[in-house]
């Protein structure tokens, strides 16, 4: 009943979507995790309460999204063998090890001091705390580092040989892991985890003098927020431009269709909008300033810039997502640059903490880096496409020999089950912002009617 | 020199499938022992007798739970690193019932955190933390049965149907690894130190016991008469001697397990537990060895390059001491750790 069911789409938008559900929670853990260890180290040296509160409050957000990374982390680690079987066979030589160097380096040391971090306050000294903390969040950045080097080798892979059946052996260790992409991809990715953290903190923190409550509690968060962003946000976009420039090297056709060039020729022009047509090769309702494309690619007037009909169709990625996820990543990354330098500059004048339309802009931005990690993920990986280890393996061959019937199972099975989950943690930890750290929070949840239950030390030192 | 390198080069590849059966098989047993009580706690939830059980229940493995999981993870990511093909003509085969466990798996996991943020839906999140324990926990017994006897496989890939894990004998390895885990969850609970709740299981453990006995005595009977190998391998008169402890020690431990329960003794019931548990693991694996997916594959022809399997076995050398250091630190300072211990 299912046979035409194809399990390779089927198999495609089932990772697509539980990756980007598992990527939403590291991206906010790596950033909050570092933060949780500034706090703690701010309290530490000045025994100010006021950093002791606010890390007790996003320590329990914290608890709520690393739980959420990790249970949609651990399918992660089953759909290649499930889903990408293929890959698996011909790959595994490379990409499992980097993998099992990430569970025996970062994830058991992210599991191990968890508990410490989150139920050991009153068991351990505080350097042991201090401590327990520090290696959670050294176990996210770790964690980043295997997997992203696991994912650009993917996109530009070298160190390695095939044999006669297809099957890849690694043949430098060193050029699989620092692999041509890695670096970029790494420092573009651990930005934009911070880049993102810092905006869902900043937001929070302006909305609560917004709303008058918890003020001085949100000046800090605010302030910290913001005396990373301003720095970070222009970096990332040197760093994107960078990364940008390395592709254009090692995955010209990705380049070509993320601005959607479909002409090969010198001085092109930069595309502000459009809508691409692969049918029939061309864009439609194109709005574009010339030479500019050239120059920022090539950093020259008329630098050469191959389009995509230089590529044979069946190794061309369809431009349309790559487009518009690019553009939408690059117009946030402006905001976040504009926003940055805004309250600076309010800041400097002494009148961050006052001006409201600045604070509302802040608060409604919250959201705004998970959607320009999601838009980034699209852009590298369907613009990696054929491919999905890039001139070696296509994607159609990596698929596992399921039926379709299964997948789509097991996709509408997702669907559900992370509907439930996303809802559920979304409005916890919104319940829990609502809350806010300055006041003594009524007994969360459990206990009700139990005396026995001792009130959450929140005035005690932590 | 050159003759020794020439001696390693070919030792390596039959030495290091070997050095890494036996870390991911140690990596299986560490979690079917720690994620098998974890699991457990949640499979006896709804015959705890009280919300107050539950809290106290469910708070002797919250700090524990992400790291019992993570045995898992390296269970997975080390099959794929090592064994290549094995995890390539495995997890196809059990596509079904892998992702049922991961469902479970995922509902049961945010349930530790959202339980004690809901006061109104907190029903729900307990059915989620049993629900998906005990389709986890039936999951991976139907994985074992079905990986017992086998996939059927053409050109190094998995060329049988659906729902070929599907079979009688996997449904009563479901069931012991179900029984399997209570014992082990049961054990967990008489020995922690707020032993509120201990009351409750105590008063089923009998009929488990029984349960987990027949169990054991079933599946062991039944492996040998499916593959006529495995039988000639354990009744052949030579091995006959040589494996008889296992059955016998197996015996001894559900004696012990018995009388310590008997007794009222505090830690007997879990360590019994483990032994029979690290029993029942031998005997499956000395009727395995050397397959990885038997009838067919063997741990040489599934392992991956010895480069890739050196590459890791640096790392792992140091790596896994330190591991199981720093996770003993973890249990040590949150031994009695109790749902007064809270961050929430
Ligand atoms: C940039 C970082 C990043 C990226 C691209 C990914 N992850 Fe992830 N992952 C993490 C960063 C992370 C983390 C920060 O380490 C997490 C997230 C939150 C958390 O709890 O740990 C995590 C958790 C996590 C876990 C659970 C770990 C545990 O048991 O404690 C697994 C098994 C994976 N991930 C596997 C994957 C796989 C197979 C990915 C790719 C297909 C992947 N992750 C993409
Ligand atoms: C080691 C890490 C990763 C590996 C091995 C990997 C591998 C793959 C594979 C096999 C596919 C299927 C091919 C396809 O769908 O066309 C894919 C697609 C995809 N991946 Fe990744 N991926 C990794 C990391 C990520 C991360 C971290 C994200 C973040 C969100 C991501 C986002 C996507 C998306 C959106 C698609 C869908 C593309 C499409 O439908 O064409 N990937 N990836
Ligand atoms: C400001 C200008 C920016 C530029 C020029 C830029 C450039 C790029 C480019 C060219 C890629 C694709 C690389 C490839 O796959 O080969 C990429 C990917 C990505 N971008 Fe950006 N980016 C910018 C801003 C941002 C911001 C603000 C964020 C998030 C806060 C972000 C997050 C990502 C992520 C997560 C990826 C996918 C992973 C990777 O390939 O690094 N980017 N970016």
């Amino acid at each position: 009943m299912f046979s035409e069911l194809d399990p390779l789409l089927l198999s495609r938008i089932q990772f697509a979507f539980t990756i980007s559900f598992h990527i939403i929670f590291p991206s906010f853990t790596i950033g909050l995790a570092a933060w949780l260890v500034v706090l703690e180290a701010l309290w530490l040296k000045t025994g100010k309460q006021i950093y002791a509160d606010i890390s007790r409050h996003w320590i329990k957000i914290f608890a709520i999204s690393f739980g959420m990374g990790v249970v949609s982390g651990v399918v992660m680690s089953y759909e290649f063998g499930t889903n990408w079987s293929e890959l698996s066979r011909r790959g595994g030589n490379v990409i499992g090890p980097l993998l099992s160097y990430e569970v025996l380096t970062a994830f058991f040391l992210e599991a191990g001091f968890l508990g410490i971090m989150l139920f050991g306050r009153e068991r351990v000294p505080k350097a042991v705390h201090f401590f327990a903390t520090c290696m959670v969040a050294l176990g996210t950045a770790i964690s980043a580092f295997w997997i992203l080097s696991a994912n650009s080798w993917m996109q530009t892979p070298q160190g390695f040989t095939v044999d006669s059946e297809g099957v890849l052996h690694v043949a430098d260790w060193w050029q699989v892991i620092f692999n041509p992409s890695f670096p970029y991809r790494f420092t573009h990715m651990v930005i934009a985890a911070y880049l993102t953290t810092a905006f869902v903190v900043g937001g929070v923190g302006a909305w609560y003098i917004l709303r008058d409550r918890c003020v001085p509690h949100g000046r800090v968060m605010l302030g910290m927020a913001l005396s990373l962003i301003v720095w970070l946000a222009p970096l990332q976009l040197v760093i994107g431009d960078m990364h940008g420039l390395n592709t254009l090297e090692h995955q010209p056709a990705k380049i070509a269709a993320l601005e959607a060039h479909w002409e090969t020729g010198s001085s092109v022009p930069l595309i502000l909008f459009a809508w691409p047509d692969p049918e029939a090769e061309t864009n439609h309702y194109e709005v574009a300033i010339p030479h500019l494309g050239s120059l920022i690619l090539t950093h020259s007037w008329d630098g050469e810039i191959k389009g995509l009909k230089s590529f044979a169709p069946e190794d061309r990625p369809n431009p349309i997502i790559p487009f518009f996820a690019f553009r939408i990543m690059v117009g946030i990354g402006f905001l976040m640059i504009a926003l940055g330098i805004t309250g600076a500059v309010l800041w400097l004048m002494g009148r961050l903490y006052t001006t409201r339309w600045y604070l509302h802009a802040m608060a409604w931005s919250f959201p705004i880096g998970f959607i320009a990690v999601l838009a980034g993920w699209f852009v590298a990986e369907v613009g990696r496409q054929p491919w999905v280890v890039y001139n070696v393996l296509r994607t159609a061959d990596a698929v596992s020999p399921v039926p379709g019937g299964s997948v789509l199972t097991t996709l509408l099975l997702f669907f559900v089950v992370y509907g439930i989950i996303f809802g559920a943690g979304i409005y916890y930890i919104a319940q829990l912002v609502r809350r806010g750290p300055g006041e003594t929070p009524p007994v969360p949840g459990a206990g009700e009617g139990d005396p026995s239950r001792r009130p959450m030390a929140a005035g005690g030192a932590p | 020199m050159i003759a020794s390198n020439l001696d390693m080069a070919q030792l390596l590849p039959i030495f290091l499938p070997l050095v890494w059966a036996a870390i991911l098989a140690l990596a299986v047993f560490l979690y079917v022992l720690l994620g098998g009580y974890d699991l457990g706690l949640g499979v006896l939830f709804p015959i705890a007798p009280s919300d107050r059980d539950r809290d106290a229940m469910m708070a002797s493995v919250s700090p524990f739970w992400d790291g019992n999981e993570t045995w898992l993870v390296l269970g997975g990511g080390g099959l794929l690193a090592a064994f290549p093909l094995a995890y390539a003509t495995m997890l196809p085969a059990l596509y079904i019932p892998i992702f049922l466990m991961l469902m479970g798996l995922i509902l049961r996991g945010v349930a530790f955190e959202f339980r004690f943020k809901s006061s109104t839906y907190r029903w729900g999140w307990d059915l989620a933390f049993a629900g998906g324990s005990i389709v986890a926990a039936l999951m991976q017994g139907v994985i074992i049965g079905a990986f017992v006897r086998g996939f059927t496989v053409e050109n190094n890939q998995f060329a049988g149907g659906p729902f070929d894990w599907l079979s009688p004998f996997s449904i009563v390895t479901a069931v012991a690894v179900l029984s399997g885990y209570v014992l082990l969850s049961a054990g967990w609970l008489i020995m922690k130190p707020t032993r509120h709740c201990a009351n409750g299981p105590m008063a089923l453990r009998a009929t488990r016991l029984i349960a987990v006995a027949v169990f054991i005595v079933a599946f062991s009977v039944w492996t040998p008469l499916l593959h006529p190998e495995i039988a000639d391998r354990w009744f052949s008169p030579g091995n006959m001697v040589m494996f008889s402890p296992v059955p016998l020690l197996t015996a001894a431990a559900v004696i012990g397990l018995w009388r310590g329960i008997a007794k009222r003794q505090r830690f007997a019931p879990f360590l019994w537990g483990i032994l029979i548990f690290m029993l029942c693991y031998t005997g499956l694996a000395v009727s395995l060895f050397p397959y990885i997916i038997p009838p067919d594959i063997t741990i040489w022809e599934a392992a991956a390059a010895p480069k890739s399997q050196l590459f890791m076995l640096y790392g792992a050398i140091p790596l896994l001491p330190i591991i199981l250091g720093y996770t003993a630190y973890s249990y040590y300072v949150l031994w009695d750790a109790t749902e007064h211990d809270t961050y929430h």
